[in-house]
């Protein structure tokens, strides 16, 4: 391999990495902070990708199309969050597993009796659409470089909001003790329901950034939640620094499986990684809590 | 009398899961007075789903270990059996030993390769605990699914066909009745076995881990041991029903090893209830019959299911072990769980 | 003698009277639910579309047709053709579009007495070794239309080529089928995960490659992905993509869009082919769904008719499975193909066209025919059919 294709192929890695790190960061800070487990999040991925193309082939601009994704997934977040989901914030990881595993089943064919079957199309403006040298002899998409800077900001945006704001101190207090919290002022429900919003915004927005890239189709969501609950994982539940690091590990580990290795043993690259980090570090990279 | 006897014996427990054993053995005869042997091949179904689903929840519901491997064992479990009937059809020795489709050997030897299989996956995942042990055990399905997968030989991402006549010793078993009692004796006998180990003192050291793993320890019982024995006990009656599964349906392919399918089994399992042995049993009659029910009715069945699905676990806690409790007139579920 | 003898006379007449009025059974089987739910719908409409315009018979019979879901699931499959068999008594089974479901079908399915028809899923296994008097492909056999991209582009002078498909048998299936035909060098051979979102890294390989042109078969939305991918990498132009028509067809292109034109694909139907009976089914298809037929829904429209003249030709007494397997076999109609005839192990020798990816009058991305690239094509495995006599 030369030198030139290697860096493209890091470049590779480290791109996917970072779209899996978009859709990780909200599926991780619900998980970890409101210990609920939501399989449904790859449906708030699906929403986000056909608002964005419907509202790309009803206005023609890809810019409201961004706007838009975000949006749906947090009004559809939301509107599970306080309808149903709530009421499953004390009761088993078992119980959350079935009510967002019936919400994936129902929103996948809900999708598809508004939608149609044939999966939808997402242009990129002329800006975006071409490719740029970034290394010699190398033209890189330039939409790809797009999501690169997009899933950087959005993980400084996070880390800053978490760790220095006074709104990431009542996440951070509502997560370690609830009752305490609320004697202490803060309301947690209102709390973790706008938590639970930011996670499905980050998803929707996942979703549109995946638009032009990834075909737009009913259960486009699940195999991507897969990925994403690796990357959670493997970063240790309710860390955003540790879905950062996992994600970008997942994507090179990923790409490089997948060029070095049999086509077997590259689909199982990850998956051999995560066992092998979970036997030596039980709960992941970065451990959250104790 | 019957009434009073049974107290503390367990026989609240086993009411259910003999009702259900005799419901399930009547199928058959549902089947021939109405003339639609086809019956019999979903009760198969079901029968072999709940001894998967009832293998799940022994680790689920009394060790509080969700594994997502489940699956892997299961379709393992089916490649043994579809691998040595094709060394048996093909006439071809399996390293030195011959092949074969006799039951009487292929499901012990399922048991056995599972069995060992479950060991290995559990000493290591068994490291982690909640939702890393779901997801450490998500990468072992994997793992299982893309081996399967490369067994290019035996058919890969097709799917091995058993061409040769399946048997159990001197009986064909390519009757479908008689395969049908075979199977429900293999759920009858899980459910007592499973519910007898509930009920031991290893039992109650699994069942005490799961609720307060200090205070286990802090007797001197390490709950890793104990988890693992569960895990491979679990694994070897997954493993036969995945043997069933291949051996009834004469084909084994990867998808019945794909991580959604561990995901069903426990949906079934959740669905019918984790208090209970035999709760996961209806879970899987429901999961089968819905299935084949409702796609047969419209193309966007899969809209009414979540929405039930939803409703279940909204309404029923227990999940469907509930109702019965409720037609029992009493919370059943209880006695096991709390 | 004779009091014996005439009751069963009778009962035989009472039951050929009684064929006229039953209706045919058919088992439509196919993925309805999950990502690939709209292979099935778009087989369906097509089957259903010729039994519409059919005033809904076969062989001047009414049909029954029961849909089932298969769920892409091999095991689920084999139980809803059970049902559709032993339930609702289906004679004819069609609507198959996995191979790996075919193959748990099929043998369970032919076993009980039901004829198989594919309007899609055409295993090697029964071109084969283990071809079958009552199954039936209407569809094609996976290698042909890779061969025949092998032949043209053997011809056309391309020297270097870089091969892409998933690793599943189709994907080898149709990797193998151009390599057998391609003469000139193949600089590289990539098998992915199914189902993989991403082909960065792929690519990437690609272009260090430097081939002359890009052969690959990605169906559904893998296709989307890679052709969506390909051409923001800006390759298409000094590699352009080549494929069998399923990886560019209708199904996929309105979700590409522009990414795609230029792009080849070999077919043996397009939406822009030029006959009568092909112009007048794209305009009805149209008309009554709303969008352009992809091949699929066109090799479904044709098994219906299929169906109904081999029917018809013996009077609708398909329950005589000699007459009907010969009348199948022999049978002679206005295919949308054009040319096209039962081979001896019961898949089709049929042309080939090359077609490309082109804008249509109202700016939607066809497949445009540019020319025959092959004749009368038959697979590679109808040598190894030994047909069973009935």
């Amino acid at each position: 391999m030369t030198s030139s294709l290697l860096i493209e192929q890091l470049l590779n890695g480290v791109q996917f990495g970072v779209m899996l790190f978009l859709m990780s960061a909200g599926l991780t800070l619900v998980f970890g902070i409101m210990n609920f487990i939501n399989l449904a999040h790859g449906s708030l991925y699906m929403i986000g990708a056909f608002a964005g193309a419907a509202t790309q082939a009803a206005t023609g601009s890809f810019l409201l199309a961004v706007v838009a994704a975000p949006l749906a997934g947090a009004v559809a977040g939301l509107a599970l969050e306080r309808g149903l989901f709530q009421r499953f914030y004390a009761r088993d990881h078992l119980d959350q597993v079935l009510v967002t595993f019936g919400t994936i089943l129902a929103l996948n064919e809900a999708t598809r009796i508004v939608f149609g079957l044939t999966p939808l199309r997402m242009n990129l403006p002329d800006a975006l659409a071409g490719h740029v040298e970034i290394i010699p002899g190398v033209p890189y998409p330039t939409f790809r470089l797009v999501i690169l800077g997009v899933g950087l900001a959005v993980a400084a945006l996070l880390y800053v909001v978490i760790m220095r704001t006074r709104i990431g101190m009542w996440v951070r207090a509502g997560a370690s003790d609830r009752p305490i919290a609320s004697a202490m002022g803060v309301n947690v429900p209102l709390v973790f329901a706008a938590l639970f919003g930011v996670g499905a915004a980050l998803a929707g927005l996942a979703g549109v950034m995946a638009g032009p890239i990834l075909s737009v189709q009913v259960g486009m969501g699940e195999p991507i939640l897969i990925l994403a609950l690796v990357v959670t994982v493997i970063g240790g539940i309710g860390s955003i620094r540790g879905a950062f690091v996992a994600a970008l590990l997942v994507g090179i580990v990923d790409t490089f499986g997948r060029i070095l290795l049999t086509p077997a043993l590259g689909g199982m690259a990850i998956f051999m990684m995560m066992a092998a980090i979970l036997a030596f570090r039980p709960k992941g990279l970065f451990p959250a809590h104790g | 009398m019957a009434d009073r006897a049974p107290i503390g014996s367990g026989w609240r427990e086993r009411a259910p899961a003999v009702l259900i054993v005799f419901l399930l053995a009547a199928t058959p005869l549902v089947a021939r007075a109405l003339g639609d042997p086809f019956i019999v091949k979903v009760a198969t179904r079901v029968v072999v789903f709940a001894i998967a689903a009832v293998a799940l929840n022994f680790v689920v519901g009394f060790g509080g270990l969700v594994s997502l491997c489940h699956a892997g064992l299961f379709g393992v479990g089916g490649y043994v059996v579809g691998v040595l009937a094709w060394h048996d059809f093909n006439a071809e020795p399996l390293l030195f030993l011959p092949g074969t489709s006799n039951l009487l050997v292929s499901i012990p030897a399922a048991a056995v390769v599972v069995g060992l299989l479950a060991a290995i996956v559990g000493a290591i995942s068994l490291r982690t605990s909640g939702p890393y042990f779901l997801m450490i055990t998500l990468a072992f399905n994997q793992m299982f699914y893309y081996g399967a997968v490369a067994l290019q030989k035996y058919g890969g991402e097709d799917g091995l066909q058993i061409m040769s006549n399946v048997t159990l010793g001197p009986f064909d078993m390519s009757d479908r009745y008689r395969f049908f009692y075979l199977a429900l004796a293999f759920l009858a006998a899980a459910m007592f076995v499973l519910g007898r180990v509930v009920r031991s003192r290893f039992g109650m050291a699994l069942r005490a881990a799961s609720r307060n793993e200090t205070r286990v320890i802090a007797v001197g019982v390490d709950p890793w041991r104990y988890r693992l024995v569960a895990f491979v006990i679990s694994g070897v009656v997954v493993g036969i029903a995945g043997a069933l599964l291949a051996a009834g349906q004469q084909f084994i392919s990867p998808v019945d090893m794909g991580w959604d399918r561990s995901g069903d089994l426990v949906v079934m399992t959740v669905l019918g209830g984790i208090g209970s042995v035999w709760g996961p049993a209806l879970g899987a009659a429901a999961f089968v019959v819905l299935e084949l029910v409702l796609s047969s009715w419209t193309s966007h069945w899969q809209l009414a299911f979540g929405l039930l699905v939803i409703l279940i676990v909204v309404g029923l806690r227990g999940g469907l072990a509930d109702l019965g409790a409720l037609a029992f007139g009493r919370r059943g579920t209880e006695t096991a769980h709390g | 003698m004779r009091i014996v003898l005439a009751p069963a006379l009778a009962l035989t007449l009472l039951s050929s009277a009684a064929f006229a009025a039953d209706p045919v059974k058919i088992g439509f089987l196919s993925t309805f639910s999950g990502p690939s739910g709209q292979l099935g719908q778009e087989l369906l409409d097509g089957f259903n579309l010729a039994l519409e315009q059919n005033g809904k018979t076969i062989g001047g019979r009414p049909v029954e047709v029961i849909q089932g879901d298969d769920q892409a699931k091999p095991d689920v499959g084999r139980q809803v053709a059970d049902k559709m068999i032993e339930q609702n008594k289906a004679q004819i089974l069609t609507g198959i579009n996995f191979s790996n479901v075919m193959l748990a079908v099929a043998k369970p399915a032919l076993d009980a007495g039901a004829f198989i028809v594919s309007s899609n899923a055409g295993p090697s296994q029964y071109a084969g070794a283990q071809c079958n008097p009552h199954f039936f492909a209407a569809s094609f056999q996976n290698d042909t239309a890779s061969e025949a991209m092998g032949v043209y582009l053997t011809a056309k002078g391309v020297k270097k080529v870089y091969l892409l498909a998933p690793n599943y048998p189709a994907g080898k299936d149709f990797l193998a089928g151009f390599k057998r035909t391609y003469k000139g060098q193949i600089v590289g051979e990539t098998y992915t995960t199914f189902g993989q979102l991403d082909y960065a890294a792929e690519i990437a390989q690609v272009r260090a490659a430097a081939p002359d042109a890009v052969y690959f078969f990605y169906p559904g939305g893998m296709g989307i992905n890679f052709v969506k991918q390909y051409d923001q990498a800006g390759l298409k132009n000094s590699a352009p993509l080549y494929g069998p028509s399923f990886s560019l067809d209708q199904t996929v292109l309105p979700a590409i869009g522009d990414a795609a034109v230029g792009a080849y694909a070999s077919a043996f139907w397009a939406e822009t082919m030029d006959n009568p009976q092909s112009r007048k089914f794209v305009a009805d298809f149209e008309a009554r769904y709303h969008r352009i037929p992809s091949s699929n829904a066109a090799v479904a429209y044709d098994t219906a008719r299929i169906l109904d003249v081999a029917a018809t030709a013996i009077g609708g007494k398909i329950e005589d499975k000699a007459a009907f397997r010969k009348a199948l076999e022999t049978v002679k109609f206005t295919s949308l193909r054009g040319n096209f005839a039962f081979n001896a192990n019961h898949y089709p020798i049929q042309d080939f066209y090359l077609a490309q990816i082109a804008k249509d009058a109202k700016g939607r991305p066809v497949m445009a025919i540019r020319e025959k690239i092959d004749t009368g094509h038959q697979d590679a495995y109808v040598g190894q059919c030994k047909m069973a006599a009935d």
